[in-house]
């Protein structure tokens, strides 16, 4: 049942270096279609063409280009790729250790399991130290040809790697204009406060499925049995509760004044 | 084609800013009512290299019949789920229509968690909110709230015939939704054959707290997060355009140079209550 792990390499930690594998830590579940011809239901096939002449190019053919400004292209060969790429390499050099959380979410990319490539011990120590010190790692590696800028973090018992995208690939909140209308009164956060206080609730992530997926599968398997589908519209999502309710208790909690409740401490 | 997979398709090219939100929607927190729009936080790395003719014609993607050996149109393909080895189960645009969840533009949010509780590895697709008219005392009421707490809000939304789980969360006074990826399409760790945790050894946890003081910062810099592969690329090629080598310009009826939008200045105009061009 082990899965095969996309990669090896050596955590660099100081004086210590940890073997590890990494492992995706992500499936895709949606539900994949195919593009047939509709007339002989065979998969259709793909093939770049020239938009001018309407003729397809073979892959010797294809040339690779870099639009330097709109419209103009300087040609780049695999030979001039190749030199620069980055230097093949196992090891991941953390560069340092910053608090927990630092590197917004906003910045992961993909995210993977790293597990033990030899004895566990040193690697679930290693686990323990930085779930302790609340730090996350900044790593840096090669896999395949491309170098990786990733956060090294604790989740659960084991280690993630995810990986971050680039600098100009995402915006980040430090260079927004947060909106402001004005001052809020202690009177206004207090309410806020209370309401928000009342709808405390666990994670459970469990609670939610993909109904769309489920619905399309059943579809799916309608058809296949020769059965007419029934395309039932999808029920709307309800809460368990109704927003009466929860602002009733919120209000109720108000009324008898904050500080007699007990509330789960912020 | 069928259109559905056209506008996958579309999306994922689609990561391209434009002047019009990606989604409109109101969030509901109690009696609240809060009218924002949303704006993806990343864009997903530009493409820079495109596929040319032999003379530097930009090339096309196109499907082709396997039988006939023909190009095919949108009105000549269909799209089929395999059950079997080459036997497929045809699937239409009106049928996944019908499928998809009952059309909102609410976020509702009916339960607040402790941020640190999500795991990492749920978290999927940033958009940033931006108020959208109406009273910008509620967003920043919300914001200010959860941001205290260190909380987010859950709630469920339908966006672009799919629903979709996310937690609402406020930094530096800006709202934003994050969406998560369903529990059945993270892998649990025994799943992935992952050794049970051992027991630990205090000199190796001592060990490696001494690697970690080392090393510890406050911050990493955007410094650290250049895409150096793309610098070393772009160097090359005008190096090369510096010298007139390999240098084409693309003329061409089917040929579109892309349109660039500033999506900060954008963003920044929306965030500031004013309106999106």
């Amino acid at each position: 049942m082990a899965a095969r792990a996309i990669w090896a390499g050596n955590l660099k930690l100081g004086p210590a270096t940890l073997p590890v594998k990494l492992y995706s830590a992500v499936e895709d579940q949606s539900v994949h279609f195919h593009i047939l011809e509709a007339k002989t239901k065979l998969r259709v096939k793909q093939h770049m063409v020239n938009p001018e002449s309407g003729e397809p190019v073979t892959s010797e053919d294809i040339r690779k280009g870099y639009e330097i400004e709109p419209g103009t292209f300087v040609f780049v060969d695999d030979q001039e790729l190749e030199a620069i790429e980055p230097k093949p390499s196992r090891d991941i050099e953390i560069t340092r250790f910053v608090p927990s959380g630092h590197v917004s979410h906003l910045w992961y990319e993909r995210p993977y399991y790293l597990g033990p490539d030899a004895e566990s011990d040193p690697y679930f120590a290693f686990v323990q130290t930085l779930r302790n010190q609340d730090r996350e790692g900044i790593a840096r590696w090669v896999m395949r040809k491309k170098a990786y800028v990733g956060a090294l973090r604790v989740n659960g018992d084991y280690l993630v790697l995810i990986t971050l995208k680039h600098a100009d690939e995402v915006l980040s909140e430090r260079d927004l204009p947060a909106p402001r209308a004005r001052d809020l009164s202690p009177k206004e956060l207090n309410m806020a406060e209370e309401l928000v206080g009342a709808l405390e609730g666990e994670f459970n992530v469990n609670e939610f499925r993909d109904e769309y997926r489920d619905r399309v599968m059943e579809l799916i398997e309608a058809k296949a049995k020769g059965k007419r589908p029934a395309l039932h519209a999808a029920r709307p999502k309800r809460a368990t509760t109704s927003l009466a309710d929860d602002l009733a208790k919120s209000l109720a909690a108000m009324k008898r004044g904050t500080r007699g409740k007990e509330r789960k401490v912020a | 084609m069928p259109k559905r997979a056209r506008r996958a398709e579309a999306e994922v090219s689609e990561e391209e800013p434009s002047t019009r939100p990606f989604w409109s929607g109101t969030i509901t927190f109690g009696l609240v009512s809060i009218p924002v729009n949303l704006f993806p936080a990343s864009r997903s790395g530009r493409v820079s290299l495109r596929m040319l003719s032999p003379d530097g014609v930009p090339l096309s993607r196109r499907y082709f019949s396997q039988k006939s050996g023909k190009d095919l149109d949108d009105d000549d393909m269909i799209r089929g789920y395999e059950i079997e080895k080459d036997k497929y189960v045809v699937v239409t645009d009106e049928e996944l229509e019908r499928l998809e969840p009952e059309k909102s533009r609410d976020i509702d949010l009916r339960r607040f968690v402790k941020k640190d509780e999500i795991p990492p590895i749920y978290f999927e697709h940033a958009y940033f909110l931006a108020p959208a008219g109406g009273s910008l005392k509620a967003y920043q009421l919300l914001a200010e709230t959860m941001e205290r707490g260190g909380r987010a809000g859950l709630a469920t939304f339908v966006m672009r015939g799919k629903e979709y789980l996310v937690a609402i969360l406020a930094e530096n006074g800006i709202l934003r939704a994050e969406t998560l990826r369903f529990s059945d399409e993270i892998r649990a760790p025994a799943e992935i054959g992952l050794p049970k945790p051992a027991r630990v050894s205090k000199a190796a946890v001592q060990r490696f707290e001494k690697v970690i003081h080392a090393r510890s910062a406050n911050e990493v810099s955007r410094e650290e997060l250049r895409d150096e592969q793309a610098e070393k690329l772009r160097k090359l090629v005008e190096r090369k355009e510096a010298r007139h080598k390999d240098v084409v310009e693309a003329e061409g009826a089917e040929w579109k140079p892309a349109k660039v939008v500033d999506l900060m200045e954008v963003l920044k105009k929306s965030l500031a209550g004013k309106r999106a061009a």
